[in-house]
């Protein structure tokens, strides 16, 4: 579904020259779900813009739904659905109108196009909203409604630009049943970008993650958290003299890392803690030493980029949006 | 006809808003009819005016005012929709960029044109008597300038999609000089020598001159011709910027 090779953009920012891609290597087979994270600015949205048709690649290739987006992007644009940060349909359009207008856009007849925008305002739940002006929906509604917006032509691939950003829990999961539903339906690959790392690591079969304009790491969530960031593993012992020997044992024996000694605590981080935890503290008997407490905590996504990079990418989502503006903006001084 | 196909969309996509609620086109009316009302009866008073009725001078001029202050602004509806999202989303459809452009353009002729002949209807019993063919061809003209400045003004807009409070800037430092320095208002002969020098540098004051010849009748004259001149250069300055802004503004 989507092929690229040593895809690169790099722009003019002020007299700066910016190298925003770095040589992406990235292939989706059909009917995968992949999230793609990054923190601000890594090339993430500059990707997807290139994928979407949006953005000219500078050089390398990319072959998105059959389509070479740098000498067929209007073909590109045919075959896949794209749902954007902002909200697609017009303040002041009837959420039905925006509906047939999108029908009509990727070339079907009015009536088939009429047609299909009262058979999806049914499937996302918005038929009773049809003749309202789309100003006047809520945020979920609203988000239902970009969703079908991209759905009218029957991609079988659909980018998703942070789905969810400032929806609430309840119509975040509302959101996401929908778009598993589409996915179920009609076998649609599903490729998104967002900020919520646990949204990720639930809904995600693969994660492919994007740093300085390289792609850094890709594998399934939970390979990538039992690889790279491993679980945390807490013991509690009688005194410090026993954790400074604990630790040393950590170090030798099981391959620890982020390895830490506090008092009479140990903390460090391991591959496959629940199988490493039982022989530990087995071989911390066999030297006489008795743990009082011992606890594993599974890792997340966002430890795997701390591994990756001694960054944290949770500290950038407060400035998330903001952030991601300026990327898009980034892109926009390519033009002047 | 893929492209003309876009543009239709487009074109309907646009229109919808107001077809759906078609009062909203009476308010930017507005402006243009407080001329008519309270600056045409001024007209007769004023001396060193050209012989005839004054709606014989001024409706033309009101006509062409109702294009500027109507047409001019609507880059903004597309600056509003490149800060939501809306616009994106038709520029990842397979859509040809260029008929986007039209398409939003045609809407801002249509509109214009309906506007105007509602002003010819209202004026008509106030005694404007305006010449059927001329002011048909006037019509023509008066769609060619709304085609032009209507796609200046979405040049504008992507210029200052990331300084949106520029576009009202722009466009209202732009706006009135261009009006006072085309006699739509009253004749330049009644100021001092450097206007007339500078209204003749004003592609608009050829067209006023136009819009008036033609619907006094008078369509064999050579005012006419330029004033057909400077609409096409202003609608293929305007046409050619917009597209390219189109193009540039995404890719």
């Amino acid at each position: 579904m989507i092929h690229t090779r040593a895809l690169t953009k790099t722009f003019r920012l002020r007299r700066e020259t910016v190298e925003a891609v770095r040589g992406v290597d990235l292939d989706v087979a059909n009917g995968e779900l992949v999230a793609f994270l990054g923190p601000n600015g890594a090339g993430k949205s500059t990707t997807l813009r290139m994928l979407t048709g949006l953005v000219e690649p500078t050089s390398g290739t990319a072959i998105v739904a059959g389509h070479d987006a740098r000498r067929d992007s209007a073909g590109v644009r045919r075959g896949i659905g794209y749902i954007g940060q902002g909200h697609a349909a017009g303040h002041y359009h009837y959420v039905r109108d925006e509906m047939v207008t999108q029908g009509c856009a990727y070339g079907l007849p009015r009536r088939a196009a009429r047609e299909r925008a009262d058979e999806l305002l049914e499937t996302l739940e918005l038929t009773g909203m049809a003749k309202r002006q789309s100003a006047t929906l809520s945020g979920g509604q609203r988000r239902r409604l970009d969703i079908a917006l991209g759905l009218v032509h029957r991609p079988p691939l659909l980018f998703l630009d942070e789905p969810s950003t400032g929806l609430d829990p309840q119509n975040r999961a509302n959101l996401w049943t929908h778009v598993m539903a589409v996915r179920e339906r009609f076998d649609t690959t599903l490729f998104l970008t967002t900020h919520y790392l646990e949204e990720a690591d639930e809904m995600a079969e693969r994660v492919v993650i994007i740093d300085h304009g390289r792609i850094i790491a890709d594998d399934t969530p939970g390979r990538l958290k039992a690889t790279l960031a491993g679980d945390r593993i807490t013991l509690g012992l009688p005194d410090p003299d026993a954790a400074a020997t604990a630790a040393r044992m950590a170090e030798r024996g099981t391959g620890a890392r982020e390895l830490d000694v506090t008092g009479p605590h140990v903390t460090f981080r391991v591959p496959h803690g629940e199988e490493v935890l039982p022989e530990y503290l087995r071989a911390l008997a066999e030297a006489g030493i008795t743990a009082r407490t011992a606890r594993t905590a599974t890792s997340t996504l966002d430890d795997v980029f701390l591994t990756l990079t001694g960054r944290s990418l949770r500290e950038e989502t407060g400035a998330a949006r903001e952030g991601n503006r300026d990327e898009r903006e980034g892109h926009e001084e390519v033009a002047v | 006809m893929t492209p003309f196909r876009d543009a239709t969309t487009v074109f309907v996509r646009e229109s919808l808003p107001t077809w759906r609620a078609p009062a909203g086109l009476a308010f930017s009316m507005l402006q243009p009819l407080v001329f008519l009302a309270l600056f045409g009866p001024l007209l007769s008073g004023v001396g060193g005016m050209p012989g005839g009725s004054s709606w014989q001078w001024f409706v033309p001029a009101i006509l062409l005012m109702l294009a500027l202050f109507g047409t001019t602004g609507t880059g903004y509806t597309l600056l509003t929709e490149m800060q939501t999202g809306s616009h994106e989303r038709l520029m990842v459809t397979p859509m040809n960029r260029s008929s986007i452009l039209a398409g939003r353009s045609l809407k801002d002729v249509v509109e214009l044109l309906a506007q105007a002949v509602l002003i010819i209807a209202l004026t008509i019993p106030l005694g404007f008597t305006p010449h059927p063919m001329g002011a048909l061809l006037g019509l023509g003209l008066l769609a060619l300038v709304g085609l032009g400045v209507g796609a200046l003004s979405h040049a504008l807009a992507i210029a200052c999609r990331r300084h949106e409070e520029m576009f009202y800037m722009v466009q209202q430092t732009l706006l009135f000089p261009l009006l006072l320095l085309s006699g739509l208002l009253l004749p330049l002969e009644l100021g001092p020598a450097w206007m007339s020098t500078v209204g003749a540098l004003n592609p608009l004051t050829y067209v006023v001159e136009a819009m008036r010849a033609l619907f006094a009748g008078t369509v064999a004259d050579p005012v006419v011709l330029w004033g057909w001149v400077a609409a096409a250069l202003l609608a293929v300055i305007g046409l050619s910027l917009g597209a390219r802004g189109m193009r540039r503004a995404q890719s």
